[in-house]
C-alpha cells in the first residue's frame, strides 16, 4: 500500500479545543497517570466507556480543559466516574496526555484537498450510493456525517483500501432464511437470545423471531468494495481529507 | 391499649413479628418471607414455595413496578419479611415497600462522605434484618442500622476509611447478635478484613485480617511489606452453618490486581474462601482457589452449603463456581477438596491437583506485551449468585462461555486511595461491546449452565446471545428465574433448561432474582435497569 505523506495538523483538528501548551514531560506524566486511575473503567484507549471515546476526542460531558480537570477531581454525583485524589497540576496533565491522544492518530491529515475529495465521495467514488452526509445518501452502510471525530486518518484510508480489514461490530450484516425459505440480508441492528433487528436493503427497518428462522448468519465480508486501484492516490488522498472535515451537524 | 386489642392485632397479623435469629436460621419454615441475602444462611436461593409451576409460569404477569431515582445498577436483592419489601435505592436509600402493591412506606437516605470511591460503580446489594432493625454497608465504608419501621438511624459506625478505598457494598449477614460485613476496594490497595458488629450498639466484636500481618499465619505468603497493601476485598455476603457455627466467605483479589512482581508467594487469603468461628471470628480453615492470582480470579461468591449424599454417605459440603473458571466441591467442615472441574474454557490452569491447587500454565502470568487468558477478567461467572436445587440436584451457575482478556502488565506504585491495578486490559468480550449486542457466538456468550455436583458434568445449558450478570433462583416447582444484559427476564425448567416464559424489563438484569408470598399469593421479583419488578400469576 503506498503511504500518504502526512503531515501534523496540530489540535485544531480535535473536537475540543486545546486551551493549553502542554509539555512532553506532562504528557508522560499524564500517561501514567491515566493508566493508575483511569484506565481501569476507560480503557487503554480510552474507549470503554459508550460515548467517550479519549483517542478520537470524544467526551460526554466535557466542554474545556477546565472542565475535564473538574471532573477529574470531583467525579461525576451519581455516576460510575468517581472523585479522584489528586491535584490540580497531576489533573492538567491527565488533560494533556488525553489530548496527546487524538493528536497522535486522527489529527493527521492525508494532505489532501477536502473540496476535491467531496466531489469523488458524490462523483466518481460512487460513495453515496451506500453511505449517508448529512441526510443526504444510502442509510445501508455507516452515516458518514460526523466520521471525522470517529476515526482516524489511517483507519480511513484502511477502510476505503481494505474494508474487510476491521468491520466493526455496529457494522456487521447478517443474513437470514425465513422457514419459507426466503433470504433476506441486510444491516444488522441488534441480536439477541431470541430475536433479531435489520435494516433491509430497502431501507426498511425488520424484526425477526429466531424460532421463525431455518438460519442466519454474520456476513463474514463487508459489503463494501475495495476502492485500492480504483482511486488515484491523489483522489484517496483527497477523499480521506473530506472525510477528515466531516464534523458532524 | 387493651391486651384484647394486642391480641387482636397479634391474631389478626397486622403487626409485623419481629424477626429473630431463630426465624433466620429456620427461614425454609416460612417460605413466604425471604429473610435473609440469599434466602437462607445456606445461600442455597432456592425457595420451597410451588405455586409457580412450569405449567402454569406463562400466566405471569407484572403486578408494580418501582423506579428508582437513580441512574446507578441496581445490584440489590430485596428481603421481605411478613408482607414488608425492603430494598435498596443506589447508592444507599433504603426504602419499605409494601410487597403485593410495591406502595412505599418510607425511605430513609443515607449521604455518603463526598471522598467515596467504589471502583465500579456507586450501588449497594441489599439489607440484612434482625429483630426491628435493618443493617446497610454504605459505599464510604459505614455500618448503619436503621427502625424497619420508621426508617429513623439507630446507629452509625465507621468500619473503615473511605478516603483509602474502602467501601462496603454487600448485603451484612446477621449471626445471632452480631451483623458481619467485610470490606471492599480490592482495586484500591487496602487491606481486607471481615469483622462483627453488636447488632444493638454497632460496636466492633470480632476482626478477621484477610491479609495476615507479621505474627499471623499465611503472612509469609507475601513478600516485604506487600501484605499491607493486598487487596483481600469482600464483597458479596457469606454464608453460615449452624451445627458448625462457621461462618464462610469469598475473598477478592491481590494488590496489585495484574501485577504480582512485589508480591511473590500465594498471598494468603486472596482469591479464597475462608471459614470463621462465627462467635469470634477464628479462622478454622480456608481454602485458596488461585494462589498469586494476577488475572483479578476474586473468589467473591456466595459460598453454597448443601448436605449431600457424597461417595456413600451424607457429606456437609459446599459449592463453589469461582471467577477463575473451575467448579469447586468441598467438605465445609475441614475445607477438604474433593472435586475441581472446569465449567467454562479455562487456560491459565492446565488442572487441579490433589489438593486442589491449580497447576499453572506455562504461560500464566502477565506480562508487558500482553497475554490472552481464559476466562478473562469478568471471570467464567462473578459475584451474581448461583443456586442449587435439592430436587434436581443440579447447581445452577450463570456463566461467561468462551470469554477471554489480553491482559498487559504495567508498573503499579501505590497512592493511599488511588487505582492499584499494575495492568491494562483488552477484553474481547464483555465491556468493549457495542451498545446493542451484535456478536458471534464465537466471540463469547453467556448462559445458565446446570452442573451435577456429583461429577462436575454440565447437564444443560440455557445460552443467551449476550453475557450474563444475572443471578439465579430455583423453586421447589422446579422453575428456575434469570436474566441477563439482554433486557429480558427468563423462567426456565430446572429440570432440562427449556425456556417457559420470558418478559422484557427494558434494563439489563444485574441481580438475583427473588420470591415471596403474600395473602397466599407468590410473587418473583427482580430488578433491571434502574428498577425493581414484581410478578405473579393472573387472578
Amino acid at each position: 500500500m503506498r503511504a500518504f505523506p502526512f503531515v501534523i495538523f496540530f489540535l485544531a483538528a480535535g473536537t475540543l479545543p486545546a486551551q493549553h501548551g502542554y509539555t512532553l514531560a506532562d504528557i508522560e506524566a499524564g500517561g501514567r497517570l491515566y493508566r493508575m486511575t483511569c484506565s481501569v473503567c476507560h480503557g487503554p484507549d480510552g474507549d470503554f466507556i459508550p460515548g467517550i471515546d479519549f483517542g478520537h476526542g470524544r467526551f460526554r460531558r466535557a466542554t474545556d480543559d477546565e472542565s475535564i480537570e473538574s471532573i477529574i477531581i470531583k467525579g461525576i454525583p451519581n455516576t460510575g466516574m468517581p472523585s479522584n485524589d489528586v491535584t490540580e497540576q497531576q489533573a492538567e496533565q491527565i488533560v494533556a496526555y488525553l489530548r496527546s491522544l487524538p493528536a497522535a492518530g486522527k489529527a493527521m491529515t492525508s494532505g489532501g484537498n477536502a473540496a476535491r475529495g467531496k466531489a469523488v465521495f458524490e462523483g466518481k467514488g460512487g460513495c453515496r450510493n451506500c453511505h449517508r452526509v448529512k441526510g443526504v445518501g444510502s442509510r445501508m452502510a455507516p452515516d458518514l456525517t460526523d466520521i471525522g471525530v470517529l476515526r482516524r486518518v489511517a483507519e480511513l484510508e484502511q477502510s476505503i483500501v481494505d474494508p474487510d480489514a476491521e468491520i466493526l461490530p455496529e457494522n456487521r450484516f447478517v443474513k437470514v432464511v425465513t422457514k419459507d425459505g426466503t433470504e433476506v440480508t441486510g444491516r444488522l441492528l441488534n441480536i439477541d437470545t431470541l430475536t433479531l433487528q435489520m435494516m433491509d436493503s430497502q431501507e426498511k427497518l425488520r424484526f425477526f423471531e429466531k424460532a421463525n428462522l431455518r438460519e442466519y448468519s454474520l456476513v463474514k465480508k463487508s459489503p463494501m468494495p475495495s476502492f485500492k486501484g480504483r482511486l488515484t492516490a491523489e483522489e484517496l488522498a483527497d477523499l480521506v481529507s473530506y472525510l477528515v472535515s466531516l464534523k458532524g451537524i | 391499649m387493651t391486651a384484647r386489642i394486642w391480641l387482636f392485632l397479634a391474631v389478626a397479623g397486622s403487626l409485623p413479628a419481629q424477626v429473630s435469629f431463630d426465624r433466620i436460621l429456620n427461614a425454609n419454615r416460612e417460605p413466604q418471607n425471604w429473610l435473609t441475602y440469599s434466602g437462607t444462611t445456606l445461600s442455597q436461593r432456592h425457595s420451597l414455595l410451588t405455586q409457580i409451576t412450569p405449567e402454569n409460569v406463562k400466566n405471569l404477569e407484572l403486578q408494580w413496578v418501582l423506579q428508582s431515582r437513580s441512574l446507578e445498577k441496581y445490584e440489590a436483592t430485596s428481603i421481605v419479611a411478613d408482607g414488608i419489601l425492603y430494598t435498596v435505592q443506589a447508592p444507599n436509600d433504603v426504602m419499605a415497600l409494601d410487597a403485593a402493591t410495591g406502595r412505599v412506606y418510607w425511605t430513609y437516605s443515607y449521604t455518603p462522605e463526598k471522598d467515596a470511591r467504589p471502583c465500579c460503580g456507586r450501588i449497594n446489594r441489599g439489607v440484612a434484618i434482625l429483630g426491628d432493625t435493618l443493617f446497610m454497608g454504605t459505599i464510604d465504608a459505614h455500618l448503619v442500622a436503621i427502625d424497619a419501621r420508621n426508617g429513623k438511624l439507630i446507629w452509625n459506625t465507621q468500619v473503615a476509611r473511605a478516603g483509602s478505598g474502602y467501601a462496603l457494598t454487600h448485603a451484612p449477614l446477621v449471626i445471632k447478635d452480631k451483623v458481619i460485613v467485610g470490606t471492599a476496594g480490592g482495586e484500591f490497595g487496602i487491606r481486607g478484613f471481615i469483622a462483627a458488629y453488636d447488632a444493638k450498639t454497632g460496636k466492633e466484636l470480632w476482626r478477621f485480617h484477610n491479609i495476615p500481618e507479621p505474627g499471623e499465619p499465611g503472612h509469609e505468603t507475601w513478600a516485604g511489606d506487600s501484605w499491607k497493601t493486598g487487596g483481600g476485598s469482600v464483597w458479596v455476603t457469606g454464608s453460615y452453618d449452624p451445627d458448625l457455627n462457621l461462618t464462610y466467605w469469598g475473598i477478592g483479589n491481590p494488590g496489585p490486581d495484574w501485577n504480582g512482581d512485589n508480591r511473590k508467594g500465594d498471598n494468603l487469603y486472596t482469591d479464597s474462601v475462608v471459614a470463621l468461628d462465627a462467635d469470634t471470628g477464628k479462622l478454622k480453615w480456608h481454602f485458596q482457589f488461585s494462589p498469586h492470582d494476577e488475572f483479578d480470579y476474586d473468589s467473591v461468591q456466595i459460598p453454597v452449603l448443601v448436605d449431600m449424599e457424597w461417595q456413600g454417605r451424607t457429606r456437609k459440603v459446599m459449592l463453589w463456581a469461582n471467577r477463575n473458571g473451575y467448579f469447586y466441591v468441598l467438605d465445609r467442615s475441614d475445607g477438604r477438596f474433593l472435586l475441581g472441574k472446569p465449567f467454562v474454557k479455562v487456560t491459565w490452569a492446565t488442572g487441579l491437583d490433589e489438593a486442589g491447587r491449580p497447576m499453572k500454565a506455562p504461560t500464566a502470568a502477565t506480562t508487558a506485551d500482553g497475554v490472552l487468558i481464559y476466562p478473562g477478567n469478568q471471570g467464567g461467572t462473578n459475584w451474581y449468585n448461583s443456586s442449587y436445587s435439592p430436587r434436581t440436584g443440579l447447581f445452577y451457575i450463570p456463566s461467561w462461555v468462551e470469554y477471554n482478556t489480553v491482559y498487559f502488565k504495567i508498573p503499579a506504585e501505590y497512592n493511599e486511595g488511588r487505582n492499584f491495578g499494575g495492568g491494562v486490559l483488552r477484553p474481547n468480550v464483555g465491556q468493549r461491546r457495542p451498545t446493542m449486542n451484535r456478536l458471534e457466538e464465537n466471540e463469547g456468550y453467556g448462559a445458565v449452565r446446570a452442573v451435577d455436583p456429583k461429577t462436575g458434568q454440565m447437564k444443560w445449558e440455557f445460552k443467551m446471545s449476550d453475557v450474563t450478570d444475572a443471578g439465579v433462583l430455583t423453586t421447589a416447582s422446579d422453575v428456575l428465574f434469570t436474566g441477563g444484559r439482554e433486557g429480558y427476564f427468563f423462567a426456565i425448567d430446572a429440570r432440562n433448561g427449556q425456556l417457559l416464559w420470558k418478559a422484557t424489563v427494558g434494563g439489563q438484569v444485574q441481580s438475583g432474582p427473588m420470591t415471596y408470598s403474600v395473602n397466599g399469593r407468590q410473587y418473583v421479583a427482580v430488578a433491571a435497569g434502574n428498577s425493581l419488578f414484581s410478578f405473579a400469576l393472573r387472578q
